[in-house]
């Protein structure tokens, strides 16, 4: 298996609402919580699993808004996982879900620059690695009703922007997704190989041509001809 | 990137540490300690530990888990800085039967200044692969940066050789002229390296975001106030700044030692070598800072640099 997101640059209108239920969800989750320096003042800062930003592409008037949530990729070469001295960080070898044990991270940070996508932020209060676990904590548990059994920022997304799924399987809709509108990686030329793709945001629509009857095609020959 | 102090003090002092028990191994070998007594042989490797002690034990604090540290040494197979753990620790023993080999003159003793000479230059090349192997960061995927550093600590540690022996009045004039040769290498290295890292090239927004046929600014980074990321990849340095701090870096590391040492090929008191050792470490942490500083993130395309 290789899970993972597709993320449909399209649809996805910024609302942040994946990263708010992400850190809801796994702030009382297996990695304990992400915890907050000054929520509530004037710079507030913390541990944070999925940023979204947003993007200008073209230039005015034919440029497009993007907005683009980044979570981790899952990397199938994930060098975070190489660089790791203490073993903390793993990858998964039945589902390839990359995580890292709190119980052995030494908070070095060397995870982090490994990573080019900042998918992995230092934890102020318990000093450990914190990064997005795919909510390995939902995904597999029996005691939640099947159509549940997904990350908490895919249930959450109200425009249905955020699919899950197996990447490994050709029949899957993450797979489909990607075959269809042609998916892509992010930094693809760093060689990491991230399992996420994202769906570059579709071409407007051409205005279908009316099609008219023969009997207005005749109404519209006789008023052209009257106009004259 | 951020300079995080600790980590510069760790490079710069273990690295000369390094650097000056490389050289007391190389005398020996070449028959140039000779000169020195038993006594002045074991001082030399006792600043050379400190040295390597104090940068070891100041890398531990920029960890911020530091009860976790012992699992370092676990992945050795795959992570740099692991090996430099375990190379670094390796180490300690065999110093100290080398400093036993010079009190009570085994005859081994050639054996064991090789494999400190060995793990000297194996412990510096992991400390620089942690940083060469990264993809995401240009300015140090590089194989001159493990060039760099190696030719960094030699140099620094063989000024303090140069500078310790001629305290104890028995300076080499071979050593002296090799050492000489090394600073000019390291000089030319550096000045290479700058050159290089001006030009562009990597991943840019465009490869970062996907949209590789248009333009991409930055609307909204989707923060409103400056996350780890921020803190610790978006280090900004105004460009005339980091051009001053080059040319004082490059005067204070190479220049003034290369004018002491003409100094004492002139005739000057070798006593000046201290000096220019000094210099060459106030040098080089300025050289450190201005690794990190110039250092450019790949994660800094997404918040809204156009390349790196």
């Amino acid at each position: 298996m290789k899970l993972g997101l597709v993320v449909d640059l399209d649809t996805c209108v910024g609302c942040h609402a994946c990263g708010t239920a992400c850190k809801q969800w796994n702030t009382s989750g297996t990695i304990g919580p992400l915890s907050d320096e000054r929520p509530y003042e004037k710079d507030p800062s913390g541990s944070w699993l999925n940023r979204i930003r947003t993007y200008e592409v073209g230039d005015s008037p034919h440029s497009k808004t993007v907005n683009m949530p980044m979570s981790c990729m899952h990397c199938e070469d994930a060098a975070c996982v190489t660089v790791c001295p203490t073993g903390a960080s793993y990858k998964r070898e039945e589902d390839g879900i990359v995580l890292i044990d709190q119980d052995k991270c030494m908070g070095c940070n060397l995870c982090s620059w490994a990573c080019p996508y900042g998918a992995r932020e230092l934890d102020p209060s318990s000093g450990t690695m914190k990064k997005c676990t795919l909510c390995v904590d939902r995904i597999y548990d029996e005691q939640l009703p099947e159509a549940e059994r997904q990350p908490a920022c895919v249930l959450t997304c109200p425009t249905s922007s955020r699919v899950f799924g197996d990447f490994d399987d050709p029949d899957s809709d993450v797979s489909k997704l990607t075959r269809e509108r042609a998916g892509q990686q992010l930094m693809p030329e760093l060689g990491y190989n991230p399992v996420n793709t994202y769906l570059p945001p579709r071409n407007p629509k051409q205005q279908d041509q009316v099609k008219v009857s023969a009997m207005q095609g005749v109404k519209q020959l006789v008023n052209r001809i009257i106009n004259r | 990137m951020h300079p995080a102090f600790s980590v510069l003090i760790f490079t710069v002092t273990s690295g000369a540490g390094y650097g000056l028990l490389a050289w007391l191994g190389v005398g020996q070998l070449l028959g140039y300690t000779q000169a020195q007594t038993t006594d002045q042989q074991i001082v030399v490797g006792v600043i050379a530990m400190v040295l390597v002690s104090i940068g070891l034990l100041s890398s531990t604090m920029h960890l911020a888990n530091p009860k976790n540290a012992w699992r370092s040494f676990s992945r050795f197979r795959t992570s740099w800085l692991s090996r430099e753990a375990v190379f670094a620790i390796l180490l300690y023993p065999v110093a100290a039967l080398y400093a036993a080999a010079i009190f009570w003159q085994w005859s081994c003793i050639n054996w064991l200044a090789g494999l400190s000479i060995v793990l000297a230059l194996v412990t510096l090349f992991s400390t620089s692969m942690i940083y060469a192997s990264l993809k995401t960061i240009r300015q140090w995927n590089t194989p001159m940066v493990p060039a760099l550093f190696m030719a960094y600590a030699l140099s620094s540690g063989g000024l303090l050789f140069l500078a310790v022996s001629g305290l104890f009045g028995a300076l080499n004039s071979v050593l002296l002229s090799t050492v000489l040769g090394l600073v000019l290498i390291t000089f030319a290295l550096k000045m290479v390296y700058f050159f290089w890292q001006g030009k562009p090239q990597g991943a840019t927004i465009q490869t970062a975001t996907g949209f590789s046929q248009a333009s991409v600014r930055l609307l909204d980074a989707g923060h409103s106030a400056p996350t780890f990321l921020n803190r610790e990849f978006g280090y900004q340095i105004a460009a005339d700044k980091l051009l001053r701090l080059r040319i004082v870096m490059t005067i204070v590391t190479f220049v003034v030692p290369l004018v002491i040492f003409y100094c004492v090929l002139q005739g000057s008191a070798v006593e000046l070598l201290a000096v220019a050792w000094l210099m060459m470490m106030v040098g080089l942490l300025i050289e450190r800072w201005l690794f990190f500083a110039e250092a450019r993130h790949v994660v800094r395309l997404y918040h809204g640099d156009q390349r790196t």
